[in-house]
């Protein structure tokens, strides 16, 4: 046999010149600071990344979807639990690029982080283009988060009486623990069971992990969810002691009911049937 | 002259065992099957990782999203992989020597090309991986050869984030190196284009010695950071794992088992990536790796005492690597160093004298990997090596002995993408030329021979469940 290794290699290298030849693209951006994302890249990174869970047309109706709890997100109707904006608006474009990168604790969700931020602006500009409300609408000016007052006793007392009040701990407990009386009973918007979230877990929150995070949630409420927006029942202060009182809750239902993380809760995919419903359930 | 054939003919042998025994590469259905993920999420191709798989290897095999622990999986859930490739190869080596007429020796010698082709499959690798608790994982592979003799590619248990700490993470047991470019990632499988020629590089005159002292290659074997050594790692990442480092102690066995030789090796790499805009990250690094081998025994009877080497001398490795990302197009480069004692490269104990005029074998090597992922499905793939003696063991050898030109292109298709298993479809070619290397004719004055030329041709159907 007779070797050509230079022609062999020059036609190794034109194979990989023809095959990077030709690559189309068209402009439709997403803007997120400096950064431009854009479809057609987008597609590209759903494709490898996403599709699996989330489906060919952004439905939340993957291959792996029925194995998922909790279910992925159905980007075709556009209802986000992690916006800065009032219950109901869509997200910003920043909205959706720190949910990509934050991921969902609790879920099958991880963090993108080891993507670029570039990556991760075109894939928010390809999760919008699956619901024609990005299209029509404009997300609301972000709910504004004042400057965090002191975490003083009185402002936890404070922060105690509105959980009492505004009935908080019929779904998280009087500890806390999501036990409330109607925990049980929580489905989500597309009707599978939800469970309220665990101080005790001391996990992140879906949303963020900082106080200003807790803040929005409340204001801004988990959209999907039974988590309500609570913008027209509080002011900023009385919000600020709630987030205050919901943090010494997460200290203290720590500290009385140690629990290993990771075991702290069972695996929804371990429970038998006939188990209660939140055992199955999300959480939110 | 009949002692310098035999010799040839055995490090031939030995070089095709070695060719012929694939490593096995890293992709885990078995994680995609617990997470739900693609392949493709982890994998820019199976089983080379991006950058998200980097990650979630770094974090000891977890998303971080508090359902790693196996408590969140169904019991019935078994961390198993299956992997193996049913193949087509064509091999061809050129100045084989070979009997004028067949069966009739005394008639002579002459040099011939040898061309083999026929179907084949390649060995198993039945691979366990996933996590015990929390931050704690798991690997074990036993991989087999395609005869069925199985052997532990890797077995250890890691532990992650200690102390809470990202930086802080251990590995205990057998395992691959930590280097930029994985060689058990690569995406080439054929005998000549499967591994990575400056991986495993030793000089000719080393390489004839171990042929010609088995059983000293058995005690105080040969070195190749291709190869998974045994030890303890002490590793750590950044949050997207943009940086990285590794530092390990090890057993100076080669990662076999059974060899207690009371000698240590030291292992270290870093690397770090950037972002740069659309491109992607890009990523530079650089390894060191510095060991000792035995040269001599402690004989019971004339036999050696496993575990009583003697004698020992040093080698190191050490070199540069970057993954650089164009878009669709990716490069991985690697330049590496090698230098070993005198008395290793000539395969001299140490009790004993040098002989006259031997030197310390130093060398140099480098390859550029190119690849081109035209979607997560298709991926056409080139590789550059070459390496080169800088000294060799005697000033009186050619100075080319033993220097290596390797070249292959192919590429990998995915018919289907899943989070259950895959499936690619792998053609290659490969050419491999290694100076003076072949066998010198018996009646030849010269110790050396012309050059080996080989090449692969390889066709096959690549799945893991």
């Amino acid at each position: 046999m007779k070797h050509r290794p230079m022609a062999a290699q020059l036609v190794g290298i034109a194979i990989l010149l023809l095959a990077a030849v030709g690559q189309s693209s068209f402009a439709q951006e997403t803007h997120i600071d400096a950064l431009t994302g854009e479809v057609h890249r987008g597609k590209q990174l759903y494709r490898r990344y996403c599709v699996g869970c989330h489906g060919p047309t952004g439905d939340g109706r993957g291959e792996n979807a029925p194995w998922i709890d909790p279910k992925p997100r159905d980007f075709v109707t556009a209802t986000f639990k992690c916006r800065s904006t009032p219950s109901g608006e869509l997200p910003t474009d920043e909205d959706l690029f720190k949910s990509v990168t934050r991921g969902f604790v609790n879920s099958n969700m991880p963090s993108w982080l080891p993507l670029t931020e570039q990556q991760r602006a075109d894939l928010v500009a390809f999760v919008k283009t699956f619901s024609s409300r990005f299209h029509d609408e404009k997300p609301a000016a972000p709910v504004q988060i004042p400057v965090e007052p002191t975490a003083d006793h009185a402002s936890i007392q404070r922060g105690t009486e509105l959980y009492q009040k505004m009935n908080c701990w019929s779904c998280h407990g009087k500890g806390g623990r999501g036990d409330g009386p109607s925990a049980q009973t929580l489905v989500d918007n597309k009707g599978y069971p939800i469970a309220p979230y665990d101080f005790a877990a001391w996990t992140r929150f879906k949303c963020g992990e900082s106080n200003q995070d807790l803040y929005r949630i409340l204001m801004t409420g988990l959209d999907g969810t039974p988590m309500p927006s609570l913008a027209s029942s509080l002011k900023p202060d009385q919000a600020w002691d709630l987030v205050h009182y919901l943090r010494a809750l997460q200290t203290n239902a720590k500290h009385k009911q140690p629990a290993a993380q990771g075991e702290h809760e069972r695996s929804s995919e371990s429970k038998s049937v006939g188990e209660k419903p939140e055992a199955r359930a999300n959480r939110f | 002259m009949l002692l310098r054939s035999r010799v040839i003919v055995v490090m031939l042998v030995v070089l095709a065992t070695l060719l012929s025994v694939r490593q096995p590469a890293h992709a885990i259905p078995a994680f995609a099957r617990k997470y739900g993920l693609p392949c493709s999420a982890c994998h820019e191709a199976w089983p080379k990782l991006n950058d998200f798989g980097i990650a979630f290897r770094d974090r000891g095999y977890q998303l971080g999203n508090e359902k790693d622990a196996p408590i969140w999986q169904n019991p019935g859930y078994w961390p198993v992989t299956i992997r193996t490739t049913p193949q087509w190869h064509r091999e061809s080596s050129s100045n084989q020597v070979i009997d004028t007429v067949p069966g009739n020796p005394a008639l002579g010698q002459t040099f011939h090309n040898v061309t083999t082709d026929g179907f084949d499959f390649s060995g198993l690798d039945l691979w366990a991986a996933g996590t015990l608790y929390k931050n704690i994982s798991f690997s074990v592979l036993p991989s087999s050869d395609s005869s069925g003799s199985f052997h532990f590619e890797n077995v250890f248990v890691r532990f992650d984030n200690l102390l809470g700490n990202r930086w802080v993470n251990v590995k205990f047991g057998k395992f691959e190196l930590d280097n930029l470019v994985s060689e058990k990632r690569m995406l080439f499988l054929s005998q000549n284009g499967g591994f990575y020629h400056i991986y495993h590089y030793l000089p000719f005159r080393e390489t004839q010695f171990q042929a010609l002292n088995p059983a000293i290659a058995q005690f105080s074997p040969v070195f190749g950071i291709g190869d998974n050594q045994v030890g303890l790692e002490l590793s750590g990442h950044s949050e997207n794992s943009y940086t990285r480092y590794s530092l390990a102690v090890l057993s100076s066995s080669g990662g076999n088992p059974g060899v207690p030789n009371r000698i240590y090796d030291g292992w270290a790499s870093f690397n770090q990536g950037f972002q740069v805009g659309k491109l992607g990250v890009q990523r530079v690094g650089a390894f060191a790796y510095f060991g000792q081998r035995a040269t001599f025994f402690n004989t019971s009877l004339g036999t050696p005492v496993l575990g009583e080497g003697l004698g020992n001398k040093s080698f190191y490795r050490a070199g540069l690597t970057s993954l650089i990302y164009v878009k669709k197009l990716d490069f991985s480069t690697v330049f590496i160093h090698g230098w070993d004692n005198a008395f290793l490269g000539t395969g001299t104990a140490a009790n004993t004298a040098l002989p006259v005029g031997a030197r310390a074998p130093t060398w140099n090597g480098a390859f550029l990997e190119t690849h081109f992922t035209y979607s997560p499905q298709l991926i056409f793939v080139q590789r550059n090596e070459i390496v080169r003696m800088s000294r060799q063991v005697f000033s009186t050898d050619p100075r080319d002995l033993g220097d290596v030109d390797a070249y292959s292109f192919g590429l990998r298709y995915y018919p289907f993408m899943s989070s259950r298993a895959g499936l690619a479809v792998h053609t290659e070619y490969s050419l491999l030329r290694s100076y003076k290397s072949a066998s010198p004719l018996p009646t030849s004055t010269s110790p050396f021979g012309p050059d080996l030329r080989t090449s692969s041709v390889f066709i096959g159907l690549d799945f893991a469940f």
